[in-house]
């Protein structure tokens, strides 16, 4: 996967170390201090050391990224755009982006961990693609006309929400940012982004480009922050029209909280996960072992849909297992700016040592281990691929979502069985089925409590395929036309007709 | 903001080109040599100088251009003084045969429908960028063809072509089909598939726009194309063509085929291997085609042919607005519009006033040179429509109509006709009942609004209509009593991307642009495979 051609390496190695130019606030068009003079340092996890001083907005900062947005929307010329010319200014956003995909690429591996060469081919064309996908939707927008059962003329218009706060994560920062701002910014919202405090540096980049872009002052502000501080000002307050958040269940339940106990805002969340692979005896086992594996270990396991509970049906298990085993043993861990590297290290400190104590109960609970189980090296926050065996559904590291690269392997017999353990859980985020069996597919696709199935492939993500969770995994859509009307609201309008000739 | 003006046939439709255009860089300053208020003289005067070469004249077949098959080419004429501007390859069954057999193994080989429908966008997307860095030699040869005003064509019409396609590219990525809930244990879907080979047929009014409505849903959806241009008019869909291949189009895909309707959109009509035809143009062709499509192989056609459209004037109208609005229905494009205001019907209370000022603006509508600045009305496109619109002013002549204004052709050279007015006219006289295509404004009385709607609508035709009232539940009541597929409402000839557009009864079959275009260019498949244990229903 980290397939690269030595004329790309070369270059990269110029820009290992990018410098850093956008430190501080974003708010209305400019770059700004916070208003306490505080700062806060973002972390390279290769090394834990400190890339740069970054501004470290709170409740007063987000109140003036508010207030920009709240201008903007109110009387700024954003929403009173034609969708296309919104569309147009979007466009142009996505070229930027893809101009300066080498330097996004390689903020995003020392903020992040994350592999330089899938930043590049990956993560920030897909932030371009993403605002192209919803840039093409920005005139596409359709209220409906009503069907009365009296003499009436009713119709819905599909309006901007206005303001809107959107809370992401550091696990895609690029991704995520784009999969947030893009809907938002086509239905003609003005916006407040938090990016996570681990992974700051690309949203401040992107601010930049959206100003180059065309995108008024005003309608993108991104404070750098804490959740606890800038997180929750975004969430509690009284002139944020909607919030769309990505992060843990646990600050989930916190901003839900803060939004009821405020002015009722409407709240989006996509959370955690503990995402059921299953494996049926008639899988391609090679196939499958990759599927596995990739599915946990990919991104470090830092990835919500993670398939952290496989589920292998008995006639295949040994072998299976045999696969993964090898396969997890050749998988290449170390530093994200190497080619062949396949898994760079975990995001910070408190990731890595939760993980580690994941590790630490999984071995106490009496799951085997197969494989992994250590940190690797002796400086930053790597860690061996970790495979647990006949884990048991009480056990921690089945129930809880680890964010690492930590599986937990289980055999099953029947596809009852499957179905029942695969939904014994909290979560509902995805789930992966592998089978060639037409009616085990369509069976346990609709059988599983979870917002996103795959057959026979895993992480198929794509601009037109809404995501979102079931249960503790959240509610609303992200991606596809569906998160678009996250940030609409819906206005009815109806007057009475005379003389009609048909109803 | 700028570009917001760039849609001011949306925003601002009754606006005079003129007073709506900005400079937006580009040749036109060049070309001023100013205008004179009324225009008889400008028509005489030796034309401008196109500012553009033709460089494309022969078939786009397979993504090569080529001679026709037969090597016969005909001329097209420049019609402000009838002289000839280029031959072009005259393409026959033959060459449609030809050129199908490309786009067949364009739709069945691929790349094209295979292709990711994010990468048909981007290509999409690059052909928009290319249209408007040409938007100059676009428009002039636009004018050059068909003699409609440069400045029309360049600040709307060639504008309007890059935003369809845009509007088109956004699509590509976002056809949906539906999961269908099922009555028992099935799994329903229904796949929209790209419907084949695409044959369509434009006319020589807006010979880009409608290159532009046609191709755009087709190839946003993954089909592919023979296109035949009117004979009129071949120049500019070739230019464009040849910009889409530089986009990054495979070969194939898209082929136009120059040529006459009863020879090379006969063959398109009736070919076996077509497998979706949509056509443009009058309401008797429109029949012609429909009668192939039913002989062959019953190919689905979709319609968009002639109009009588009513513009409606309320007794509360602005009648100054009233007035400008009504000229620009109906005077817009020569009068060459298929939904053209060409019944204006006015209420018996502003009546004499509109009619006294109809007159006097279409007096000062600036005729001539279509390549002049400021001109608002060239010539017509041939000397066959203009001999047809003289005789339908004779016959209003004949028939008692009172005439206010123009009456006749303009100058000695060309096919310019003066701005004509008709009052008194009556609802069984030729000219209020026939499609003129031409600046022929007939204005009718009426009473109330029941009389108005019935008269409105006693036509064969139902494109369009005009409504102009400040009155909400009189704009409400006329909108659903008009049986058309669009009525404005206190503008006219407000087009977009995302409007659809098509006609009631014999003005057509189905609709173009917007959403709904995208319908004709996809087959529905319906994929049912039963349940096992299903988890819901």
């Amino acid at each position: 996967m980290a397939s690269q051609n030595s004329d790309d390496s070369s270059a990269s190695i110029l820009v290992k170390n990018p410098t850093i130019k956008f430190t501080k606030l974003f708010i209305n068009g400019e770059f700004v201090d916070s208003i306490s003079g505080k700062t806060f340092e973002t972390i390279d996890p290769r090394t834990g050391e400190v890339i740069a001083k970054i501004a470290e907005g709170d409740k007063e900062d987000v109140d003036l990224a508010v207030k920009a947005a709240r201008q903007a929307f109110d009387h700024g010329t954003w929403p009173r755009l034609p969708g296309s010319e919104r569309g147009r200014i979007m466009m142009k956003f996505a070229d930027l982006i893809e101009e300066n995909a080498e330097e996004l690429a390689a903020l995003e591996t020392i903020d992040g961990g994350k592999l330089f060469s899938m930043n590049k081919a990956m993560d920030i064309p897909q932030a371009a693609s993403s605002l192209r996908y919803y840039a093409g939707a920005a005139d596409k927008i359709h209220g409906e006309v009503l069907k009365m059962s009296r003499e009436l003329h009713g119709y819905t218009l599909q309006e901007p929400i206005g303001v809107v706060g959107h809370i992401i994560p550091w696990n895609f920062p690029s991704i995520m940012f784009s999969l947030k701002v893009s809907p938002a910014l086509a239905a003609g919202c003005t916006m407040v982004v938090k990016p996570a405090e681990q992974t700051p540096l690309t949203a401040l980049f992107y601010a930049h480009l959206a100003k180059l872009a065309g995108i008024p002052n005003g309608v993108l502000n991104v404070v750098s922050g804490l959740g606890s501080t800038a997180g929750s000002a975004i969430s509690s307050h009284m002139d944020i029209d909607a919030v769309s958040f990505t992060g843990s269940t646990e600050v989930g339940r916190k901003i839900l909280q803060a939004a009821a106990a405020s002015n009722l805002k409407v709240v989006s969340l996509e959370l955690g996960g503990k995402s059921p692979l299953i494996i049926f005896d008639d899988a391609d086992v090679d196939m499958a072992a990759d599927l596995a594996l990739f599915g946990i270990l990919y991104n470090k396991g830092e990835i919500c849909v993670a398939s952290s509970r496989v589920y292998v049906q008995e006639g295949i298990y040994e072998e299976l297992v045999k696969k993964l085993v090898e396969k997890a043993k050749a998988w290449v861990v170390g530093d994200p700016f190497d080619p062949k590297v396949q898994q760079g290290p975990q995001v910070d400190k408190k990731q890595f040592e939760k993980i580690l104590s994941y590790i630490e109960h999984g071995k106490r609970e009496g799951a085997t281990l197969l494989t992994g189980g250590k940190p690797l090296g002796e400086k930053g926050y790597f860690i061996e691929p970790t495979i647990f065996a006949e884990v048991k559904e009480e056990m921690l590291i089945t129930k809880d979502e680890i964010f690492g690269p930590v599986m937990a392997l289980a055999k099953f017999k029947t596809i009852e069985e499957a179905i029942k353990r695969a939904n014994n859980t909290r979560y509902g985020l995805a789930a992966g089925i592998v089978t060639k069996d037409l009616n085990v597919a369509n069976t346990v696709s609709r059988s599983i409590r979870a917002g996103t199935i795959w057959i026979n492939c895993y992480f198929a993500f794509d601009n037109d395929i809404p995501f979102g969770g079931y249960k503790m995994s959240g509610f609303g859509k992200d991606f596809g036309l569906e998160a678009l009307h996250k940030y609409l609201q819906v206005k009815s309008v109806v007057t009475p007709l005379y003389n009609t000739p048909w109803l | 903001m700028a570009s917001l003006r760039k849609c001011w046939l949306l925003s601002r439709p009754f606006s005079s080109a003129s007073a709506a255009l900005h400079s937006r860089g580009g040749n036109i300053s060049s070309l001023s040599r100013g205008i004179s208020k009324y225009s008889t003289a400008s028509a005489i005067e030796e034309p401008v100088s196109p500012p553009v070469q033709v460089n494309y004249t022969q078939l786009l077949i397979n993504g090569q251009f080529v001679k026709a098959a037969s090597e016969k080419t005909f001329p097209t004429l420049d019609p402000r003084t009838g002289d000839v501007i280029a031959h072009v390859a005259e393409g026959d069954a033959e060459d449609v045969n030809r050129a199908v057999a490309s786009a067949r193994k364009a739709f069945d080989e691929g790349p094209w429908p295979k292709m990711a429908a994010y990468e048909r966008q981007r290509i999409l997307l690059r052909f928009a960028d290319l249209i408007e860095k040409h938007n100059d030699e676009l428009a002039a040869l636009e004018t050059w063809d068909n003699g409609k005003p440069f400045e029309q064509a360049a600040k709307i019409e060639v504008p309007m072509l890059a935003r369809l396609m845009r509007y088109y590219a956004g699509w590509a990525d976002k056809i949906h089909g539906l999961t269908v809930p099922a009555d028992g244990p099935y799994h329903v879907q229904t796949l929209h598939e790209p419907i084949g080979v695409t044959g369509q047929i434009i006319p020589w009014n807006f010979p880009l726009l409608m290159y532009g409505w046609k191709i755009g849903p087709a190839l946003a959806c993954g089909n592919t194309i023979v296109l035949k241009t009117a004979e009129q008019t071949p120049l500019s869909a070739l230019l464009a063509s040849n910009l889409l291949h530089e986009a990054g189009l495979p070969p194939g895909v898209l082929n136009v085929i120059s040529g006459f309707g009863p020879t090379a959109g006969a063959a398109l009509a009736s070919h076996m291997d077509v497998d979706k035809l949509a056509f443009t143009g009058s309401t008797s062709t429109g029949k012609i085609v429909l009668q192939l499509a039913a002989r062959s192989n019953l190919k689905p056609v979709t319609l968009e042919l002639g109009g009588k459209s009513p513009f409606i004037i309320c007794e509360d109208a602005d009648v100054d607005k009233a007035v400008e609005l009504a000229h620009f229905a109906l005077f817009f494009n020569q009068g060459q519009c298929c939904c053209a205001g060409s019944r204006t019907f006015v209420h018996e209370r502003v009546y004499d006033e509109f009619v006294e000022k109809s007159k006097a603006r279409a007096l000062k509508r600036a005729v001539g040179d279509p390549f002049k600045v400021g001109t608002e009305q060239g010539p017509q496109i041939d000397t066959e429509q203009f001999e047809k619109i003289l005789g339908y002013i004779r016959s209003g002549v004949e028939n008692g109509a009172t005439l206010e204004a123009g009456g006749g052709r303009l100058g000695n050279k060309g096919f310019y006709i003066k701005p004509t007015v008709f009052s008194n006219v009556k609802d069984d006289m030729l000219i209020a009942r026939e499609e003129i295509f031409g600046p022929v404004q007939s204005i009718l009385k009426y009473k109330d609004l029941d009389d108005v709607i019935h008269r409105a609508n006693s036509t064969p035709y139902g494109l369009a209509a005009g409504v102009f009232t400040q009155n909400l539940d009189t704009a409400n009541t006329l909108t659903r009593a008009l049986r058309a597929g669009t009525v404005w409402v206190n503008c006219f000839d407000t087009f977009d991307a995302a409007i659809p557009f098509g006609g009631y009864k014999m003005s057509g079959h189905g609709r173009e642009k917007g959403i709904y275009s995208l319908s004709n260019y996809l087959q529905v498949k319906a994929v049912v495979t039963p349940l096992k244990n299903p988890a819901w229903l």
